[in-house]
């Protein structure tokens, strides 16, 4: 596993527990997908943050995308269903807000999965959390480096439109942030 | 200082904001209700947009800056709403036009795509000062809001600097829609930097670390605005500055009808969940 990437901690990027217990959930939650790009799991996404068992209670933490982004609902009934055919019955996902989520925190698994699947991968982001814009985005389909920002927004909050000037063909950007 | 009654240890959550567990006082819930309606009206403003917007790519691009903002207003009013027993939706969908508190730039019509540039220009600068300086606040929960919020903001205002460019700097008549929208938003901006009375009571009441006072970020927004107005071969209005009064309640004619259309089906259906 490569190291965490940009200005981001490693501890932060990747908080996936040791001890065989929370593993063990955790291994359960991270084979959730993110209903809007199912090729990601919430781990590949850095979504899922923390699982801990409390007595007979499951805590699993994970963070929204965007403020807004209402994939998260789907996320956390899919947490509870995966789990509950484990035998965990008592699950409780919260969401958290802070620290805030960064595309920093998704997996070099994630973002060959995403290129694979015809999403350009975000680019590590500028130490002082300014967004990059624009500048040398792949081309998924082609590998051309010729392509151009066609929308600021794409599909989904996560994501912006570019189209590739070489090959023609239109392709999301999933944004740095 | 936390002004929470609970001291929260770990990570700040949502469902953690609408559970008993974490309070806002009083003074923070007034506050917070104040910077929730900002954010809330101006989503829904966006959301007119949608199938309205000159290219279906702005369709897409401002319905999902509204979704960002709807995020913002969601986790403020929620949090609002613990120090009351009342919960996001009591507070969006059952209070009417003169106990809103937002500013009144944010209830503006829409006008042209044109005028909803320049109004996204303005607030989107705005929310970036706002939300870096409340990103330091002592209450907890409202910090997490604003450093989450803080980043989002800063890809909006991208965005409109893009199309004010566009449009300043293309045509004849495309600068000139422009420059008439900026006309038409202009007046409101000196509300967004008049002391926050909600604020300025926390202040009083001796919290000093909680609310940002908006006067101290008129300068950031000077150093920015006008510049990115003059690189697009546009002028700043010399326009006075309109009457205010969104946080004490007082509001343009404009609020009122929008309102209605947001709350109709909440009130015709009180309780109801999908």
């Amino acid at each position: 596993m490569a190291s965490a990437k940009g200005a981001t901690l490693e501890s932060e990027a990747r908080p996936k527990p040791t001890d065989g217990a929370a593993l063990a959930i955790w291994e359960l939650a991270a084979t959730v997908v993110d209903p809007e790009v199912p090729v990601l799991t919430i781990e590949d996404l850095g979504v899922l943050r923390r699982v801990a068992r409390e007595g007979d209670r499951v805590v699993v933490d994970i963070t929204p995308t965007y403020s807004g982004c209402p994939a998260v609902d789907a996320m956390r009934d899919d947490i509870v269903a995966v789990l509950a055919t484990a035998g965990y019955a008592d699950v409780t996902v919260r969401t958290v807000l802070a620290p805030a989520w960064t595309t920093d925190w998704m997996s070099e698994e994630g973002s060959r999965k995403l290129e694979e699947f015809g999403i350009a991968p975000p680019a590590p982001r500028a130490a002082d959390g300014r967004v990059n814009l624009g500048l040398g985005i792949r081309c998924p389909h082609c590998g051309s480096m010729h392509t151009r920002e066609l929308s600021h927004f794409g599909s989904t909050s996560c994501k912006a439109l570019y189209v590739c000037q070489r090959c023609q063909e239109p392709f999301d950007h999933f944004k740095s942030f | 200082m936390n002004h929470s009654n609970h001291v929260i240890s770990s990570a700040i959550t949502a469902e953690t904001i609408a559970d008993s567990s974490v309070v806002a006082s009083d003074a923070v819930a007034e506050y917070a209700l104040g910077l929730g309606d900002d954010a809330l009206v101006l989503a829904h403003r966006l959301g007119e947009w949608i199938t309205n917007a000159p290219e279906l790519e702005e369709d897409v691009a401002l319905g999902n800056i509204g979704l960002d903002l709807l995020g913002h207003a969601r986790s403020l009013l929620t949090y609002a709403g613990t120090a009351w027993n009342k919960s996001e939706d009591d507070l969006a969908y059952f209070r009417d036009e003169a106990q809103f508190r937002s500013r009144q730039l944010f209830e503006l019509p829409n006008g042209d795509f044109a005028q909803t540039i320049a109004r996204q220009l303005v607030v989107s600068a705005y929310f970036g000062e706002l939300y870096r300086a409340l990103a330091g606040s002592s209450d907890v929960t409202l910090a997490a809001i604003a450093a989450k919020a803080s980043k989002e903001v800063a890809y909006h205002l991208d965005h409109s600097t893009q199309w004010l460019v566009r449009l300043g700097l293309g045509t004849d008549y495309s600068h000139e829609r422009m420059q008439a929208g900026l006309g038409v938003v202009w007046p409101h901006v000196d509300e967004l930097f008049r002391p926050d009375p909600f604020a300025l009571a926390l202040t009083a009441a001796g919290f000093e670390d909680v609310a940002v006072d908006v006067v101290t970020l008129r300068p950031a927004f000077d150093a920015v605005v006008p510049q990115l107005i003059a690189g697009a071969g546009l002028e700043v209005p010399g326009v006075p500055a309109a009457r205010g009064g969104g946080r004490e309640g007082i509001h343009s004619e404009a609020l009122g009808p929008m309102l209605a259309e947001m709350q109709v089906l909440a009130r015709a259906h009180p309780g109801a969940v999908w």
